[in-house]
């Protein structure tokens, strides 16, 4: 059944009315999120991060690297810390939402960079086929076939760690399994008769792999872009306990577990909050990625 | 079995939970069904005649809901009847056959297995047993031999062996109804007409009542004795075939007649005349007659007042019709026009022409050892529409009508031979070889209304886009183009806001032809339109002289819009020339063939049907003589399966046939009707 749109909505193209069309679409979209439990409780999980994130200035309450070494005695959770501090006496609670920023950042700018990458490579290999979609598919192939953990730290420990060079690797590792998807769901549209009637204009094929096929490979792109960017919270945790993530001293959650995780059985506390961060975030992208594939097969 | 009816359905009333509100689909519907009956139930798409048979057997889906009313089936209410008592019923006393055989047939299991389940799980017979039932219900689909079908998988079947596949398995059970929901739409007209047949014959020998859904009225006549035509979840006219068909009594029904092209009109004498307007909405609808909205008869106030109650049709006690002017109506007639021919008119000078043109594939290499033999989808075609008129393809799937389309337009690039658009040879280059004049000569409006248009861009881009590819426009200048396109293919100027989602199958159709007609192309090319898009590609073809080449299947259609037409069988043109010499004899007899089996609404004209043995050679596989031999009904020696025929001429009619045109004529008697003179 159609959804019923309101006719006449068509006075003109002027840049207000388009504006407020748009603003309307964003808002039944918002509405439609709200019919999934899965996607509201997701992006609830996500915004309070976010939220947390960037509030942490004012929130933490002590600077990330500072030592309390009247602490040290007693470190576990107490009124003054209330996740207790490190062996160093740093305050958890505060390394926690501080080390959230540049988990926040790196994972979605390169999911985002893979989803470029891995598109575009994606489109050529569909579109064009023939030697083109076969050297691209190989080199795919020959990165994601590379164990990525040893990947990493050879590539990270050749051009050394820094956020940058976190992003590009995780662009790199990432794009070729975005690149399959791409491709594959391109093989299927570029057959679509729209297409045929685009080629029958004139369009270059970069108009037609960019405006006439991207868009209808959104659906199942945004839900992969949202579950990737959960991995890659957890690989940037993985980096960071293997000592080739975000140089210290500042906070990094993965850091933080491996300076602790010797202590395990003294002091849980000190690599299970960081933790318990990874992984609600994780858990939060995840589920968002569920409501979204939800609501995307019920339309 | 009690007395009454087999099945009876009483005030039946459906309901769907969508996200905007309640929609009552079905309203007050009530019919019977004897045994061994058949009912057809017709109506355009949208009118709830599928939910009132998924009703029956309780498919409703979570969304729908029965919210009154009764069906009684052999004496029990199904309404209420709870889940066990329904896997009783279904499959076993119900079978349902529903429009794609692949979406009812397993395709990781055999076809044996399959037909063997329902009586091995229904009625726990063995499973040698179960297979002897099957073989005989496969001979009895007229499958030819059912013991290597029995052991195929379902992809490895042509859609009408498929089909029948799905007969069998409904009709192993024996079962008492037969739900048929458009079990032919989507075959090709000969396979069409040989499983509409088979039906009315298992129908005759099963006493298995059927209830049949289709929109097309040409094949509820050949299988049923009762219609019912349903709009907007009511029944608005019912009766037995022949009375509906011969005397009309509601406006939708006459309207349904109407717009339906029949093989002796053509555009000249009487335009099809469309059902104005389109099915509205479920959600809002006045107290009064549905189909109000539009109806050329209403009387605002007695029509839209108060509910309209059925009533029986005068002097016919069987016929019924909720319509309260339906005495005050004329009789209908079958649309008819003078009974002149053609104005000659000398033909122009060829907009498009194809000369020898040959079309072939190379097969992907299987692995590594060996290719195989080049496909030929097309040999040496000659074809030309001239300027203003129309060139219709016709043929079955796989004849090589849609490779001469991509060949036309550039997708494909000729293998031997050559197409010259208004004089300018254009075989051999490619779409982006081509200039932007030549680009702009020639658009392409395509076949599938749901796979034309892109689903991410409004109808207005999609136009708009095309007027600054073809015309130039600029980005901000395209406004009131867009708009005036829209116009011309009869759609409002609001729905260039809308994305194809919220547009129905034929607004999709007319959104393609407008993004064609950018810059008034000199030829369109089209791919099998709807009925009631012809009209509208009529008067764009007469305000722009436009040249149409129209490929289709649909042989009506053709008849009603064609100029000139080519009918093609495995990659070669078997017959060609003007379309009143094609429609009458002489004919090759596939023309033949195929005209017999176009679906005629007219119970008073029994045609002789030829039906065709055996499928379509692949084109990998062609015969090295006549490429027909294989399933001619006249074939008439050796000479057929080794020699390929000659072409023999007559004027500007040709024929590929060893059979002299004299002795065709002879054999042949004429499948169209003479045009009626004003019944």
């Amino acid at each position: 059944m159609s959804t019923p749109i309101a006719a006449g909505t068509l006075s003109g193209s002027s840049p207000a009315t388009s504006r407020a069309r748009t603003l309307r679409r964003w808002r039944r979209r918002i509405a439609l999120l709200g019919e999934s439990t899965p996607a509201t409780v997701g992006i609830v999980v996500i915004l309070a991060w976010v939220a947390l994130a960037l509030l942490a200035p004012l929130i933490a309450p002590y600077p990330p690297n500072a030592n309390d070494m009247t602490a040290l005695a007693h470190t576990t959770p107490s009124r003054a810390h209330w996740l207790g501090t490190d062996h160093l006496g740093r305050d958890i609670l505060s390394r926690i939402l501080w080390g959230a920023r540049p988990v926040l950042v790196i994972a979605p700018l390169a999911v985002l960079g893979a989803a470029a990458l891995g598109s575009l490579l994606g489109l050529a290999a569909g579109y064009y086929g023939r030697w083109i979609d076969l050297v691209i598919t190989r080199a795919c192939d020959i990165v994601l076939s590379f164990p990525v953990i040893i990947l990493y730290m050879i590539i990270l420990a050749h051009f050394g760690s820094s956020a940058w060079n976190i992003i590009g690797v995780l662009t790199l590792t990432k794009a070729p399994i975005i690149a399959r998807i791409v491709r594959g769901m391109t093989l299927d549209l570029r057959e679509r008769e729209y297409v045929a009637a685009a080629k029958m204009r004139g369009e270059s094929a970069l108009y037609i792999m960019l405006v006439e096929i991207l868009p209808n490979a959104r659906g199942p792109l945004v839900v992969d872009m949202c579950l990737r960017t959960g991995y890659n919270v957890i690989i940037i945790g993985a980096l960071g306990f293997l000592g080739i993530g975000l140089p210290p001293p500042d906070p990094d959650w993965g850091g933080m577990v491996k300076d602790t995780y010797g202590m395990m059985m003294v002091w849980p506390h000190m690599a299970l909050f960081p933790c318990a961060a990874i992984s609600s975030l994780v858990v939060g992208f995840n589920l968002l990625a569920v409501g979204l594939r939800e609501l995307g097969l019920r339309d | 079995m009690t007395d009454g009816p087999l099945l009876d359905v009483r005030d039946l009333r459906i309901a769907y939970t969508t996200r905007a509100g309640e929609a009552v689909v079905v309203r007050g519907v009530s019919f019977q069904l004897n045994a061994g009956e058949a009912l057809g139930l017709v109506g355009e798409s949208g009118c709830g005649k599928s939910t009132v048979a998924l009703s029956i057997v309780r498919y409703l889906g979570r969304a729908g809901r029965i919210t009154g009313g009764s069906i009684r089936f052999e004496g029990r209410e199904l309404t209420t009847l709870g889940e066990t008592g329904l896997l009783a019923i279904r499959g076993r006393r119900i079978a349902m056959v529903y429009q794609d055989p692949m979406a009812s047939l397993n395709p990781v299991m055999t076809v044996g297995r399959q037909l063997m389940e329902a009586p091995m799980t229904h009625e726990g017979v063995s499973a040698s047993a179960a297979r002897a039932r099957a073989l005989a219900m496969l001979a009895e689909v007229k499958l030819a031999d059912p013991e290597a079908v029995m052991d195929r998988y379902p992809h490895q079947l042509s859609g009408g062996q498929q089909q029948r596949i799905v007969i069998a398995m409904a009709l192993i059970t024996g079962p008492a109804l037969l739900i048929m929901d458009e079990p032919t739409t989507g075959l090709d007209v000969t396979v069409e007409a040989a499983v509409l047949d088979l039906v009315r014959e298992l129908r005759s020998r099963h006493h298995s009542a059927i209830l049949f859904i289709s929109h097309n009225l040409g094949s509820v006549v050949r299988v049923c004795d009762k219609v019912a035509v349903m709009y907007r979840g009511e029944l608005v006219e019912d009766g037995p075939v022949r009375r509906i068909f011969t005397n009309p009594r509601h406006p939708y029904t006459r309207g349904l007649l109407d717009c339906l092209p029949t093989l002796g009109s053509d555009k000249r004498q009487a335009p099809l005349v469309p059902i104005a307007g389109q099915v509205e909405s479920a959600l809002v609808r006045s107290p009064g007659c549905g189909f109000a909205g539009r109806c050329a008869h209403v009387e605002i106030g007695r029509c839209t007042s108060r509910p309209i109650p059925s009533a029986t049709v005068r002097e016919e006690p069987d016929h019924h019709v909720a319509c309260v002017r339906a005495d005050e109506l004329s009789r209908w007639t079958r649309r008819s026009g003078a009974d002149i021919a053609h104005e000659a008119g000398a033909p122009g000078e060829p907009m498009v022409a194809v000369h020898h043109l040959t079309k072939t594939y190379e097969p992907r290499r299987r692995g590594l050892r060996g290719s195989r033999a080049p496909v030929r989808a097309v040999s040496d075609v000659d074809l030309a529409a001239a300027r203003g008129r129309t060139l219709a393809i016709v043929g079955e799937s796989g004849c090589g009508k849609s490779t001469i389309a991509k060949v036309l337009s550039g997708l494909e690039v000729a293998t031997a031979g050559g197409v010259t658009l208004d004089g300018v040879e254009v075989g051999a280059l490619a779409v982006d070889a081509r200039s932007p004049a030549l680009k702009r000569k020639l658009q392409m409006v395509f076949q599938n209304p749901d796979s034309t248009l892109n689903p991410s861009h409004t109808v207005g881009y999609a136009i708009g886009r095309a007027l600054r590819r073809l015309q130039g426009r600029a980005p901000g200048d395209l406004t009131g183009g867009v708009a005036r396109l829209l116009e011309v293919v009869k759609l409002s100027p609001a729905m260039a806001a809308r994305k194809p989602r919220h547009l129905s199958g034929g607004e999709k159709q007319r959104a393609a032809i407008a993004r064609a007609l950018a810059d008034e192309p000199v030829s369109a090319l089209d791919v099998s339109v709807q009925a009631a898009i012809v009209n509208l590609l009529t008067e764009i073809q007469a305000a722009h002289g436009a040249t149409l080449v129209f490929i289709s299947h649909d042989l009506a259609v053709v008849r009603y819009l064609a100029d000139t037409v080519a009918v093609m069988y495995l990659g070669t043109v078997a017959e060609l020339g003007p379309v009143e010499r094609v429609f009458t004899p002489p004919y090759h007899p596939y023309t033949e063939a195929l005209l017999s089996a176009v679906p005629v609404p007219d119970p008073d004209r029994a045609v002789a049907r030829i039906l065709l043995e055996g499928r379509v050679p692949s084109a990998g596989e062609i015969p090295p003589g006549c490429p027909f031999a294989t399933r001619c009904p006249r074939r008439i020696g050796a000479i057929c399966d080794e020699t390929p025929p000659p072409v023999q001429r007559f004027g500007d009619h040709r024929i590929a046939c060893h059979i002299p045109g004299d002795e065709l004529r002879r054999l042949q008697t004429a499948l169209v009707e003479p045009r009626p003179t004003g019944r």
